[in-house]
């Protein structure tokens, strides 16, 4: 057993290949925080769509995996996932929010369709400074 | 890691054994255009039954080697995508249009016999 893997993980995002690792850490932490195989896919899914914005558009970046936890209750309730670079940004956030909308060669569904896997999802991005996305999903 | 490819008749059979990177797709993409043409196949399956994810990079890369392979006059199969993975592509909006899919290998070695018949040269 690999011990604290219930904390916040953190894993570098720098290639394609680290698109695999961070899937594979969500969802090992979705399972172990109890959520359904469907929900673990989504989840999974929606961690490879924010990581591969960072290597197509930052080249370099990390995402930030952590349980979430109801304010009253201790029983762990949610995920987080929080993907953030400082690469160049994104200039109009409405516009690469719209499904089918890509500034390269993409099928232009990897945020839009991140956000509509998850069940909060929010994106900060300042041009020259990147981009932060910040996802969470509950247990239902 | 690498997809080993079969040659099963007429067919290829590409069975993906772990999960893929971007790189392994693309690989997989290159050797499979060779092959149709070294064992001048009509039709290839590409089993996925292992991947946990299919985003949309793996999409578009499946449905690129599918058209690509069609090209080359081949037809392509996906078999075997998990309920689980065939849920959050629909969610996603991913589609493989265009492209044939199958519950499994069996079920893809008939939809492919019923796609690749045709009249053989000598007329028999």
């Amino acid at each position: 057993m690999e011990a604290e893997s219930q904390t916040q993980s953190q894993t570098s995002i720098n290639s394609a290949t680290d698109i695999v690792t961070a899937r594979q850490r969500g969802r090992a932490l979705a399972l172990e925080l109890g959520f359904n195989g469907a929900d673990v896919t989504l989840i999974a899914a929606a961690i490879s769509e924010v990581a591969r914005n960072i290597v197509d558009h930052a080249k370099n970046g990390e995402i930030l995996m952590a349980p979430l936890q109801n304010g009253h209750s201790s029983s762990r309730l949610g995920i987080q996932i929080i993907a953030r670079d400082q690469g160049p940004g994104i200039r109009d956030v409405a516009q690469a929010m719209q499904y089918g909308y890509s500034t390269r060669k993409g099928l232009g569904v990897g945020l839009p369709g991140a956000k509509w896997l998850m069940d909060e999802f929010d994106i900060a991005s300042e041009v020259g400074r990147g981009t932060t996305i910040t996802m969470r999903k509950w247990k239902r | 890691m690498q997809v080993p490819i079969l040659k099963q008749g007429g067919y290829l059979i590409a069975s993906i054994q772990s999960v893929l990177s971007d790189a392994d797709l693309i690989q997989l993409r290159d050797n499979l255009g060779a092959r149709v043409g070294t064992y001048r196949s009509r039709g290839v399956i590409i089993d996925v039954t292992v991947l946990d994810v299919i985003d949309s990079f793996a999409t578009r890369m499946l449905r690129g080697i599918a058209h690509m392979l069609k090209l080359r006059g081949a037809e392509t199969v996906i078999v075997g995508i998990q309920p689980d993975v065939a849920f959050a592509m629909v969610q996603l909006g991913l589609t493989l249009e265009g492209v044939g899919t199958a519950l499994d290998l069996e079920e893809g070695l008939a939809y492919l016999d019923l796609k690749t018949k045709r009249v053989t040269r000598d007329g028999s």
